[in-house]
């Protein structure tokens, strides 16, 4: 929060935010009990995963390949469960 | 400023001369439902709009909830919007009321005071003022149809100014204004208004290149410090409020201030109240000086934000305070006025006998037989409370 | 011109709703919310009626939106769209005011329900916009109680699965056809297992908004893991199987003429969408097999009447 005014006087007036996307600045990975792991071999580059993710954690590499940010990843799974090659698997966190 | 404009002698009712004043503004958005005694306001709006007179767009809404949504989201978009209601109306728009406000989006509001429900009843009473009391809007009161027509100029100028950025209401009393013709002078064209008020250069307006979040979610670590500057800027806007009623008194010849007196400087007994009523009172004053009774009359041009020193200057040395309330709070100590100038009196630590008056509810009418009676009742008794001119008491 | 697309790798990768919202695991709202605001191309500002996505997303000072955004309050969005839009006229057409087009986000709860005056009056009076509906089938937001949209034996915290009702009585409320009885020119149903259907249909509407077209409707499927009681996993393929059920119809209405997008040639058992969802658990129990009956000939009515209308040349 140090990032935005504290006192009442420095607040943008009427309540509003006119910072656009400030909501990167919270980092909802610390939610995540599994992690998506990509495997590249059997990824087909259909992009299901990185459409259907709610958090924009499927990171759409230039060849249209993926990976995954786990700096927002909520560990939903949509992402593996999408996957019609099975190429992400959901892994416990801490584990392997 | 010192400009001259012609302006034109002419014969409207209150509705009408509202309607007037809008045209003149050159709003670009009105949003509004019928409601009497409001209606007639909407009614020539349209004509104007639908004569190509009044370049705007008229949202004819579904529901005043929706006319003030509707009016909201205009000014975000960066609109002159005016929208007019009164009672049921009102409280049908309650929840967005605040909204506008905290939103810090202008907005003029004209208000056909009329009494709430239940019994139904489409009369003057101030029930639907008070109730928007609370809710961080400007709030002006007419005492004519010439008030009406030029505190409706006078709200825009205010709410739009980037040191306020708060909506307005402007009341008018329901029948007793709204559908009154009297005499009044108003300005010939917009253009000649628009030296008193140039058109709007909204702050913080929609802008895709600029992206706002308008109205997020604020939970226990931000909701009381964005709380706590609303209500700093709605007290400070009173010396803009100030500033403008000089600028229009000079630019119309009518002299504008909060707090109007009449008489009070040797004042015994003085009569505190709000709206067209400030006119029968003055004229009993008159007449009550002729025959050597010390009364006065203070009325409220401006009731929010409440004119408090102004106030507190104008009754600090009465002996006999009447406050009239054109309403009730039901279960309260007395009337929403009472209330107030109770708290601005001991702020001030000045302490005269205050008679509370409750009178004209659902446009009874307030004659100078009740003034006399309620004269008598303020300096001959330590009652604190009277409903004035009911069958029973 | 806003592109009609037959693969997901033409979607551009520009994000404008943003991480770091606080939408919960698996809501099936973003999918939606992304490819709304990247195929309705050009400027463009946001009304968010209240609910689910409206607070999680602008916690303040956090907010996942990188176009204008207004919350005004829970029934009164597509009020308040039709000010901005009404404004945006005037301000035109008076001071040569910069042109956007105006999305409106609601619920099931803000549509459906408390706010269904407000959308019809809207409607009515034709302002241009494209509202959407997120359709998550209860009140998720303050808890999942009931809503006109929750389907008929769904359990939620107020029409929960008791030994004497088993869930909500009533079948859901048919809201396109109470839009469509606006005659509006184009409304669809949206689906995020059918992610290019959906962006055309954005797409679409997006050009329809250009040429002054409108108001458009979008109503959304929308996967709530929590309210359903269903693995966060699942958002996608349960919403393949609304579709491959017949339980949601995936059309389009423009100009009054009906397309059906998916056709379901042979629907799976509506069983194998129950059984996923803990809030139809209950229904899966042999004395209940009666509102399993019910919501099959709920499901052949409305596609068996929906294979009707689409032959018509247009329903208005």
């Amino acid at each position: 929060m140090d990032r935005w005014p504290s006192k009442w006087m420095d607040l943008p007036i009427g309540g509003v935010i006119n910072i656009p996307g400030t909501s990167t600045w919270v980092k909802t990975g610390t939610w995540r009990s599994h992690r998506p792991v990509v495997d590249l071999d059997k990824c087909i580059k259909c992009l299901m995963c990185w459409v259907s993710c709610p958090d924009n954690s499927i990171i759409r590499l230039d060849d249209d390949y993926v990976d995954v940010d786990y700096t927002y990843c909520k560990g939903c799974g949509i992402c593996a469960n999408v996957c019609p090659t099975k190429a992400i698997d959901m892994i416990e966190e801490g584990g392997r | 400023m010192s400009v001259t404009v012609r302006q034109v002698r002419t014969g409207l009712n209150g509705d009408e001369a509202v309607a007037y004043a809008v045209l003149h503004a050159d709003v670009d958005v009105i949003s509004a439902y019928p409601i009497t005694p409001q209606t007639i306001i909407v009614e020539r709006l349209s004509e104007f709009v639908y004569n190509g007179e009044l370049d705007a767009e008229f949202i004819p809404v579904e529901s005043e909830h929706s006319a003030l949504s509707a009016a909201l989201g205009a000014s975000l978009a960066g609109a002159r919007v005016f929208t007019a209601t009164a009672s049921q109306g009102l409280a049908l728009m309650y929840e967005i009321l605040y909204i506008v406000s905290s939103l810090r989006a202008p907005v003029v509001m004209a208000l056909g005071n009329r009494a709430f429900s239940a019994p139904i009843n489409i009369h003057c009473s101030h029930d639907d003022a008070y109730a928007a009391r609370d809710a961080g809007w400007i709030q002006f009161f007419a005492e004519t149809v010439q008030e009406a027509y030029d505190l409706t100029l006078i709200a825009f100028r205010v709410s739009e100014d980037e040191r306020v950025l708060f909506p307005s209401i402007v009341n008018l009393d329901g029948f007793i204004l709204t559908h009154s013709i009297e005499p009044l002078h108003v300005f010939s064209s917009k253009d000649d208004v628009s030296k008193f008020l140039p058109e709007r250069d909204p702050v913080n307006a929609i802008d895709p290149d600029n992206p706002i979040t308008y109205g997020p979610l604020a939970l226990q670590n931000y909701y009381m410090e964005i709380k706590r500057q609303q209500a700093e800027a709605l007290f400070n806007s009173k010396k803009i409020i100030d500033e403008v009623f000089d600028e229009y008194s000079e630019f119309s010849g009518r002299r504008y201030v909060p707090v109007k007196k009449l008489f009070v400087d040797d004042a015994e007994t003085v009569f505190v109240l709000l709206g067209s009523t400030a006119g029968t009172m003055r004229h009993m004053v008159r007449k009550w000086r002729r025959e050597g009774k010390k009364v006065g009359v203070v009325s409220l041009t401006l009731y929010r934000p409440f004119p408090e020193k102004e106030f507190v200057e104008s009754v600090k040395d009465v002996e006999n305070l009447v406050v009239m309330d054109r309403s009730f709070s039901y279960g309260s100590p007395g009337g929403q006025l009472y209330m107030d100038v109770s708290a601005a009196l001991i702020r001030a630590g000045v302490s005269p006998r205050v008679l509370n008056v409750i009178y004209g509810l659902g446009g009874r009418d307030f004659t100078p037989d009740l003034a006399e009676k309620a004269l008598e009742v303020a300096t001959s008794t330590d009652v604190p409370l009277i409903w004035l001119g009911v069958r029973g008491d | 011109m806003a592109r009609q697309i037959r693969r997901l790798s033409e979607i551009p990768r520009e994000e404008l709703f943003v991480s770091g919202h606080g939408l919960c695991a698996g809501c099936g709202i973003p999918p939606m919310v992304k490819i709304a605001l990247k195929a309705v191309d050009g400027p463009k500002v946001v009304v968010n009626a209240t609910g689910c996505l409206e607070v999680a997303t602008t916690l303040y000072p956090h907010t996942a939106w990188r176009v204008p955004w207004v919350h005004n309050a829970f029934e009164n969005a597509a009020a308040t769209a039709s000010g901005i839009e009404a404004a945006l006229k005037a301000l035109r057409r008076k001071k040569n005011w910069k042109n956007y087009k105006i999305i409106v986000f609601g619920g099931d709860g803000g549509t459906f329900d408390i706010g269904l005056q407000s959308l019809s009056g809207a409607l009515e009076r034709g302002h241009k916009f494209i509202y959407v509906c997120y359709d998550n089938e209860a009140y998720m937001n303050t808890g999942i109680q009931r809503s006109g949209a929750t389907p008929v034996g769904a359990a939620t915290t107020t029409s929960p699965a008791g030994s004497v009702i088993p869930g909500k009585p009533e079948n859901k409320k048919n809201l396109m056809d109470i839009v469509l009885a606006h005659r509006i020119p184009y409304a669809a149903t949206i689906n995020a297992a059918y992610p290019v259907d959906m962006w055309n249909k954005f797409a679409k509407a997006s050009d329809y908004l250009e040429k002054g077209i409108g108001p458009i409707f979008f109503h959304y499927y929308s996967p709530c893991p929590v309210g359903w009681r269903m693995d966060s996993s699942l958002s996608i393929e349960i919403s393949r199987l609304a579709v491959q059920t017949r339980l949601w119809l995936l059309y389009e209405v423009d100009h009054g003429k009906i397309k059906i997008n998916v056709m379901v040639r042979k629907p799976k058992p509506i069983e194998e969408y129950l059984k996923l969802q803990g809030r139809f658990r209950h229904l899966l129990q042999p004395e209940n097999s009666h509102i399993v009956e019910r919501l099959k000939r709920y499901i052949e009515n409305n596609w068996n009447r929906l294979l009707k209308l689409a032959e018509l040349d247009s329903i208005y």
